[in-house]
Parts: C-alpha cells; sequence; structure tokens
C-alpha cells in the first residue's frame, strides 16, 4: 500500500496539478481534496498548494481558513497528521495559527519569481528528513505577499526552538539597499519555511513542487526531497 | 428616456441619432437605415456603431488580410484557420494547439496596470473559446525612451498589471520582449499572446445552430466599465441624467477568470456546449451577433435577465459594455441543467438570457418590449470595407539613402570594446530579468524554456514528451526603413528563433501594430508590411491562423514605427532534445552559421552608439532561413549541438554575450578570413545563428551543414571567464554581467 496524499483545491489555486504530479514523482498517490468537501479521502497527508486562493483580495489565505476543507484539516493536523503549505498554503496555515506569523507585501512591491538558494535549517521534520541539517538547495520562489513577520518574542522561539526550517540566501534584488538584498523579500531573519512544535506543519514560501524534474522548471530536482520525506515517514510510521 | 423600440423607431423616421458621437460615418449610418429598411432604434445603433468600429470590424485593413488566406501556403497542420476566435494548428499525436496574439495598446496608455492585465484576460478568453485550456502566455512589449520620465509610469503598471493578471490565472509567462524607441511615447505597444492545447476533437466554433438551444451567459456580472472601448463613445449620448463619462477602460478581476476557465473546460469536458464566444470588445452586441452571424442566424435575446453590478444600466450601455471575464455558451435544452450546476459549483453565475431561433433575424427584447430586429450578418460580418488610399512617403527615398554604413567605426581596440559594453548595457540589448522576474514561468509544471531563451517552450504530454514553442519578434525600426523586408525580417528572425531550440515552426500569428489608416504614408506601410509578410509566409510554408490589427498608435501627425509583431508556433516531438542558449561546457567550438554582410541599417549599434536611423534593413532569403531552420532541427535532434542562439538585434556580440552569461562560461572568438572584427561582431544579416558544437561532433556537423550548403565558419571555442576577441579585446564576465543586468533596473527600479 502506497501513502496517499491530498492536495486541496480552493478557488483560485494554482499549483494544484503541479502538486499532485510532484506526489506522483515521488511515488505515492495524490488524492484531489474539493474547498467545500469536508471528507478528507482518508489521505495520509495534506499539501496547500499555491495560487491567489478567493483571489487574495481581502488578504492572502484569510478566506480559505474558513473553508470546509480547512475545519477537517485543522483538526487533523492538530492529531498530528503531515500538512505541508506551501506559498498560498503557507499564508493559510498562518491565518489558520497552526503556523505563527503572518505574510506581508514583498519589500519592493514587486511580483517575484527567480531560482532561490536556500538553506534546510532543520532536517528533522515530517517534510524535509530527506535533507541534510545545513544542506544548500536551489528552488522556485514566485509570490508577492512573502515577507514572513512575527513578533520578536516570535522569532526568538522559533530560533531557539528549531522551528525554522529554511532560509533564504540572499537573492535581494538590484536595485535596493544591501541590508534589503539579504532575502528576496524582506522576510525576518531571512525565514522561507517554519514547522510547528510537533513538526508535523510545515509552511514555505519556495515551491518545491516546481523542482522534481529535470526537464522542467529550473532544470533541478532540489524540491523532490520535501516530497520523499514524507513518503519515507508514511511508509515507516 | 422612453425606451426606443423597434416600434418607435419604425414610427419615428426622423427622430436625431448621435450616429457620429458613436464615431459612425455619415454613409455608414445611411446604409444601417438601408438595411433596415427604417432607423434603427438607440440599442441597434449601438450595436452597429461598436462593431462597425475599426476595432471590430477590420474595416480599413481587411482588404489588405485577405492576402494572408489567398496566398496562405497548403499546410496539413491547419485545422481551423482566420475568422474563428483563434486559428487552430495540428501538432500530432491528436493534440490540437491554438494561439493568437493580440494588442491593448490604447488602454494601456490610458491606465497602464488594467489596461495591460485585460489584455491578458482577453486573449486567454479567445484561448478558452476554442475549446483549449491555455497552457502558456507571453507579451511583446513597447515603451518609449527608458530614461523618460513617463516610461517610469507606463512600464511598470504594464508590467505589474500582466504579472498582477496572469499570475493569478496560474498562466506560465514564457517569452515576449520588451523595446523601447522614443517612436513608441505616447503610444505603448501592449501586446499579448497565448497558447492553448486541447486534443482534435474539442474543438469548439463561435456559432449558435439549433433552434431551441439556450444561450446562456456566464461569468461576471455586467456593469458600466469599458462602454465603447472599441469606439469612441461619450456615455452620457443616451442619456445626460446618469453620471457623467463611464471609463472606457475596463477593471479586470483574475480570480473571476480563474473560475471561468477551470468552469469552461468542465464543461467542455462533459459535451455540454453546442457553440461557445467569449465578450470582448463590443461585449455582448459581439458575441450574439457573431454567434447568430456564424450559426443558422436567428436568435432571441431577453436583456432584462442579463445580471448587473448597477441596476440602472441602460440596454444600450448593457449591450456595449466590455465588463470583462465573461463568457456565453449555446447549449441543448437537456444540458442546461447541468450547465448551470457546474458554474454553481465554480461559484461562476450563469443565465439563460435568451435561445436560438428559427429565422434569420436576431431580436432583442427589454421587459417584453422589442428594441434589436436586425440580420446578424450585417452587423457582424457585414461591415464597412474601406479602400483607403495609400502613397509612398516622399521622405522614404531620403531615409533609405542616408546608409548606416557611413557612419564612423570604432578605429581601435579600446573603441571596440568600448562599443561593445555600451550595446550589451544599453536598455534594448540588457537583460529584462528585473521585467520577466514579475511573471510566473513555472506554474503548471511544464515550462522547458522561458525568457531569456529564444522561444517559450511547454511541454505538452507528460508521457510522450511532446512539446511547443512559441517566438514573438517585431523590429519597428527595420520596418520604418523599408515595411515589405521589415515584417518579413520579423517573420524570419520569429521562425529562426523557434528553430534554434529545436522546434519545427508551423503556423503565424501576427499583430499589426501602425498609426492612422487616414494618413496615406501609415495606409503604405501597412499595406507593403502585410503584401510582405503574406508572401513570405507562403515561401517558408507557415500560415497566418489569425490574429490582430491595431491602429491609430500615434499622436499627433507622428506615428508610431510601423511595427508588424509576428508569433511564429513550432512543434518538438521530443522536449529533452531541446536546444539552449547556454553556453555551458569548456572545451565546445563555437559556430557561425550564415553569410555576415555589412548591415547596418536600422541596427542596435547605429542606435545605441550614433542614435541613427537610416539606410536599409538587413536583405531577406526565405530559402536560406528555411535551411537554417532545417539545420538547427536535425542538429538538435542528433545532439550534434548543444546549445544555439539566433542572430538578430545587436549581432554576434550580444548573442555571444547573452549565451556566455546565461551558461556561466567565457568564449574566446578569432575574426575569420574576409571579415573584420566591427562587421563579424555588429552587422545584423540576418539567417544566422551561432552554435556550440561538442568536438566529438564537429566533423559529423560539419559535413551535415556542407551538404546541405549552409556556410558554417568556425569563430571560436567556450573557454574561461572572460569574452575575448583575439587581437582586439577582452571582457571578464563579471564586468559584462554588470553591465547587462543593472542597466534596467538603474532605469526602472
Amino acid at each position: 500500500m502506497t501513502a496517499r496524499v491530498g492536495v486541496v483545491t480552493f478557488p483560485g489555486t494554482l499549483d494544484d496539478r503541479d502538486t499532485q504530479r510532484a506526489v506522483r514523482v515521488a511515488g505515492m498517490e495524490a488524492v484531489p481534496l474539493w474547498h467545500r468537501d469536508k471528507d478528507l479521502k482518508q489521505v495520509d497527508a495534506v499539501v496547500l498548494p499555491g495560487g491567489f486562493s478567493y483571489g487574495d483580495y481581502l488578504r492572502a489565505g484569510a478566506i480559505s481558513r474558513f473553508s470546509p476543507v480547512m475545519e477537517s484539516i485543522i483538526e487533523q493536523a492538530k492529531a498530528g497528521m503531515p500538512v505541508l503549505g506551501i506559498c498560498n498554503g503557507f499564508q493559510v496555515l498562518t491565518e489558520t495559527h497552526l503556523l505563527p506569523g503572518a505574510m506581508l507585501r514583498n519589500n519592493h512591491l514587486h511580483f517575484i519569481c527567480r531560482d532561490q538558494k536556500l538553506r534546510v535549517e532543520n532536517a528533522d521534520t515530517a517534510w524535509t528528513s530527506s535533507y541534510e541539517s545545513g544542506q544548500e538547495i536551489s528552488i522556485p520562489l514566485k509570490n508577492i505577499d512573502g515577507r514572513y513577520v512575527a513578533e520578536e518574542r516570535v522569532l526568538d522561539e522559533l530560533e531557539a526552538e528549531g522551528r525554522v526550517v529554511v532560509r533564504y540566501i540572499g537573492g535581494g534584488l538590484g536595485g535596493y539597499p544591501l541590508e534589503e538584498r539579504r532575502n528576496p523579500n524582506g522576510s525576518l531573519r531571512d525565514i522561507a519555511g517554519i514547522t510547528n512544535a510537533a513538526g508535523n506543519v510545515v509552511g514555505l514560501m519556495p515551491h518545491p513542487e516546481h523542482a522534481v524534474e529535470p526537464l522542467v522548471g529550473t532544470g533541478r530536482t532540489d524540491g523532490l526531497g520535501f516530497f520523499t520525506s514524507i513518503l519515507k515517514k508514511l511508509v515507516t510510521a | 428616456m422612453s425606451l426606443d423600440t423597434v416600434k418607435h423607431a419604425a414610427e419615428t423616421p426622423d427622430a436625431a441619432q448621435p450616429w457620429a458621437e458613436l464615431g459612425l460615418k455619415q454613409d455608414e449610418y445611411e446604409r444601417i437605415r438601408e438595411i433596415l429598411d427604417r432607423r434603427p432604434t438607440g440599442a441597434e445603433l449601438a450595436m452597429y456603431s461598436v462593431m462597425w468600429s475599426e476595432h471590430c470590424s477590420y474595416k480599413s485593413s481587411k482588404v489588405h488580410l485577405k492576402q494572408f488566406s489567398e496566398k496562405a501556403p497548403k499546410s496539413e497542420a491547419m485545422l481551423v484557420g482566420i475568422g474563428e476566435n483563434a486559428g487552430v494548428v495540428d501538432v500530432g499525436q491528436g493534440y490540437a494547439v491554438t494561439f493568437k496574439v493580440e494588442s491593448h495598446n490604447h488602454p494601456s496608455y490610458i491606465e497602464p496596470y488594467q489596461g495591460a492585465a485585460t489584455g491578458v484576460g482577453g486573449i486567454v478568453r479567445d484561448i478558452l473559446a476554442m475549446g483549449a485550456r491555455p497552457v502558456a502566455v507571453v507579451d511583446p512589449l513597447r515603451f518609449g525612451a527608458a530614461d523618460h520620465p513617463d516610461t517610469k509610469r507606463v512600464l511598470p503598471g504594464v508590467v505589474a498589471g500582466i504579472g498582477g493578471y496572469g499570475n493569478c490565472l496560474g498562466l506560465p509567462n514564457i517569452g515576449g520582449e520588451v523595446v523601447f524607441d522614443p517612436c513608441y511615447q505616447g503610444n505603448p505597444l501592449v501586446n499579448a499572446g497565448c497558447i492553448g492545447v486541447m486534443k482534435h476533437e474539442d474543438i469548439h466554433l463561435a456559432k449558435a445552430s439549433g433552434p431551441g438551444n439556450k444561450v446562456i451567459l456566464y461569468g461576471a456580472r455586467t456593469g458600466g466599465d469599458g462602454i465603447g472601448g472599441v469606439s469612441v463613445l461619450a456615455s452620457e449620448t443616451f442619456d445626460d441624467s446618469k453620471p457623467a463619462k463611464r471609463p472606457a477602460v475596463q477593471v479586470g478581476d483574475p480570480f473571476q477568470e480563474k473560475l471561468l476557465i477551470e468552469c469552461t473546460l468542465e464543461v467542455f469536458r462533459e459535451d455540454l456546449v453546442a457553440g461557445i464566444q467569449d465578450l470582448g470588445g463590443a461585449g455582448l452586441s459581439c458575441a450574439t451577433s457573431e454567434l447568430a452571424s456564424a450559426g443558422s442566424g436567428g436568435m432571441r435575446i431577453e436583456l432584462d435577465t442579463v445580471p448587473l453590478r448597477d441596476a440602472s444600466l441602460s440596454p444600450e450601455e448593457i449591450l456595449m459594455s466590455e465588463s470583462q471575464e465573461r463568457m456565453c455558451a449555446i447549449v441543448e435544452p437537456g444540458k442546461v441543467d447541468r450547465f448551470l450546476e457546474i458554474c454553481e459549483k465554480w461559484d461562476v453565475i450563469a443565465t439563460v438570457i435568451g435561445e436560438v431561433t428559427e429565422g434569420e433575424r436576431l431580436e432583442i427584447f427589454w421587459h417584453g418590449e422589442q428594441i434589436v430586429d436586425v440580420p446578424p450578418r450585417s452587423v457582424a460580418h457585414e461591415g464597412p470595407t474601406y479602400h483607403r488610399p495609400y502613397a509612398r512617403p516622399d521622405w522614404q527615398d531620403t531615409l533609405q539613402a542616408d546608409d548606416a554604413g557611413r557612419l564612423p567605426r570604432p578605429q581601435t581596440p579600446e573603441e571596440l570594446r568600448e562599443q561593445v559594453l555600451r550595446l550589451v548595457g544599453s536598455p534594448n540589448q540588457a537583460s529584462k530579468a528585473w521585467i520577466t522576474d514579475q511573471y510566473d514561468r513555472f506554474v503548471q509544471g511544464n515550462t522547458v524554456l522561458a525568457q531569456p531563451e529564444d522561444a517559450g517552450m511547454v511541454r505538452i504530454d507528460e508521457e510522450s514528451n511532446l512539446g511547443v514553442a512559441i517566438a514573438t519578434d517585431g523590429n519597428g525600426r527595420y520596418a520604418k526603413l523599408d515595411p515589405y523586408t521589415g515584417a518579413q525580417l520579423a517573420l524570419a528572425e520569429a521562425y529562426r528563433n523557434v528553430a534554434a531550440t529545436g522546434a519545427k515552426p508551423l503556423a503565424v500569428s501576427d499583430c499589426l501594430n501602425f498609426g492612422s489608416p487616414e494618413d496615406p504614408a501609415v495606409m503604405w506601410q501597412f499595406a507593403e508590411a502585410t503584401r510582405g509578410l503574406a508572401d513570405a509566409c507562403r515561401q517558408l510554408g507557415t500560415p497566418v491562423t489569425g490574429g490582430n490589427v491595431s491602429l491609430y498608435n500615434q499622436t499627433g501627425e507622428t506615428a508610431i514605427h510601423p511595427t508588424p509583431v509576428v508569433a511564429v508556433l513550432g512543434v518538438i516531438d521530443d522536449v529533452t532534445r531541446r536546444t539552449p542558449i547556454a553556453f555551458a561546457a569548456e572545451g565546445q567550438l563555437l559556430y557561425l552559421l550564415g553569410d555576415t554582410r555589412e548591415e547596418f541599417g536600422g541596427s542596435a549599434w547605429s542606435q545605441v552608439v550614433h542614435d541613427h536611423l537610416g539606410g536599409l534593413p538587413p536583405a531577406v532569403d526565405l530559402d536560406r532561413e528555411r535551411l537554417l531552420g532545417e539545420i538547427l532541427i536535425s542538429a538538435s535532434r542528433d545532439g550534434m549541438i548543444d546549445a544555439a542562439h539566433d542572430l538578430s538585434d545587436g549581432g554576434l556580440i550580444q548573442a555571444v554575450v547573452e549565451s556566455c552569461l546565461r551558461g556561466g562560461t567565457g568564449a574566446r572568438l578569432i575574426v575569420p578570413d574576409g571579415l573584420d572584427a566591427f562587421t563579424l561582431l555588429f552587422s545584423e544579416s540576418a539567417g544566422r545563428a551561432v552554435v556550440a558544437v561538442p568536438r566529438s561532433e564537429e566533423v559529423r556537423f560539419n559535413d551535415m551543414c556542407g551538404a546541405r550548403g549552409l556556410p558554417a565558419t568556425r569563430i571560436g571555442v567556450v573557454d574561461g571567464d572572460a569574452v575575448e576577441v583575439q587581437g582586439e579585446f577582452s571582457i571578464p564576465l563579471t564586468e559584462l554581467r554588470s553591465v547587462y543586468e543593472d542597466a534596467i533596473p538603474a532605469l526602472l527600479a
């Protein structure tokens, strides 16, 4: 029996089919989940893919968190089910308070799409065990509301507990002051992804699902590890 | 104001009507009266005025556009030709691809963000209406001088609008161009292209047949935005008590469009649609009259059932509104319930607004009273035709006599080096990453190549690795010097760009951007460019499948350079064989394919170094282009080359610098016998490419070129961390990179 990973589609979700493909490339079964449906179809894990759910007109992820499917996901996540939120999915996870902090508009105010260098800081989560701590990887980043912020106290806590999962390594836009070029969007402490205390819920601004095949995207497969990590966890569980 | 019914119009033949304010000419108004055998009602007048506008009727251009059909080469690939929402091409394995380029120039100057955003939305709906899933977009853009203050208003707005809309739709943006020239200062060109993929059996056409079938309007509610966007409407003409001047630019809602896409694809999948049309320019006037005209002719619409954003809209305004994100479908009665159910699933509003009828009249009612009774063909397909006078402008000879070959050339290696750096760092040649990084090029997970590659390429079948490529090109400077040749050069370049990636060019879409057709000089440019393009398409075997004409791109007496933008679509059986531009492997040999002549007219060098435009553009040899294309495709398929870059504006040096920076390697060039360094580096002779050949393939590659008669000259090797021209100069990659990458952010960020 293979692992079953649910991929949620909200109205305005864009990377659902890419995420389903990434799940399949990693050797698992992808199960489409519809936002109006509370039924999680007995999946073993869930990915909230990127996009602009409900147009993000109010605030990224602000409306999706109230959808029926999220009720079930919140409940299951609290019970330990692995959940990965990518980009808009990360925004949804902060809106639900499964993860702390919030995402603001990029400091340069532009949408930015590029191959982004990252360092894996915590390779012990459900979604990162295929990597080594300290490993440098490169996967696409694409967003306009990607600037991670939280209170100092929360940031200290995240760092102290090893809950920063990945960090940006450089990549600020030319034409901006050097301090703002430390990362591509002004995220505090260069945070690109975090986890909850239990390590089962991970939020990630960059898009690993766009880096799972050598042929398309950036031509690298650095993102595949997020999906093989969860496979490893689910089959050995 | 009371309702102007058909009955009322018949009874009041002499009532004054605002035909002139709506942009109609007197003889056009007379013709409407003749067709109807009475004066038109207000609603009818509104419909005719938008449908007979230049934008919708092509009245000035269609006598010339005919050539694209008349001279069309025989192509087995063509499934649907000119006249539908977009052309459809067979790409094999049961797949069909539809693609088209359109303009949204005028709205984008007035309101850059929304103008550009709704340009993307419109072209995507055109593609969707053919039955295809949109898979990629491209955006050919032209702005005024990069350092002009207004460019800093227009460009960031346009780019943010394209990104804001396209990124929200989940469509990868894989190509296009960004060109700066003072001639576009008051008339930026915002063209937008889209590719869609479907199976042959899924092709849908815009026609309404089968009496009793229902007409369903679905998508956004109809509002007062964009009224008369295609004509010249002062909206208060209809009723002076209304708020004045509704904005003529539409406002886009990409979220609504994304729902519309998914919803439409689902109704296609369940085979619920008998005919479909998107609502773009001229809104409901266009959709109803075109659907009826292309079908059996009869249609009855209850206009008061149209869902509105603003309940005070008059019937005329509803007919003319260009509110975005709307589609109109013809559905058999038995399938209506399921259709509405799917719309509900996607939170898309859908309303049955009428039905297909026996007979040949388009009849529109407003709360039971008839306000339109017209033969739909007279609205949609039998608009006026103008044979505008045209004449070669008297300044053309002087312009062509001002030969760029006589401009002073660099005298020393230092001067040559300095000019190379100026060129590479000039706005037109510098990296556009600051712009294109604002577009999502990865979404959908099928992007094989995207800008700055020669062509964008997407995989369309994950099992077989079938893919398509698209490139858009156009050089207004060449076309100004000679519109006939300039249009052919645009096609040749796009064709070459597609072939350079390893894809076989199949078909063409064009966006013809010109000044006022009322100026005989502009009309001559238009006539020459269409003739040149039609002739070249025939010779290259790539038919025009559709496109768009944008006229009146001029401020006062000054028109833009004639700017035919040509998109070429190609197919590649196995995308793993694609050829990128990057020089990545040290030791590989660089070959220059084609002939290099002293051709500098309209060149980037003449513009950057001398601010000069004169002489003749490079000569075109379409047989050579075809041969070069075949060689590039064969070499890619058989693994004889690892990189290829077409040579166009900026010449060889620009191509080599781009390929080196892309791959992170240097190159050492040697000036071959018979050429001087300056000509080698800066000439813009057409029909050329530079390729990187692995040493193990050199003999085989040379043999192939020799046997086919294509000149192939070894000009250097991939090596080191500088671009060096032996005996002349060397420029470290780091220096080139900062000059190339910092120029645009410095001007616009």
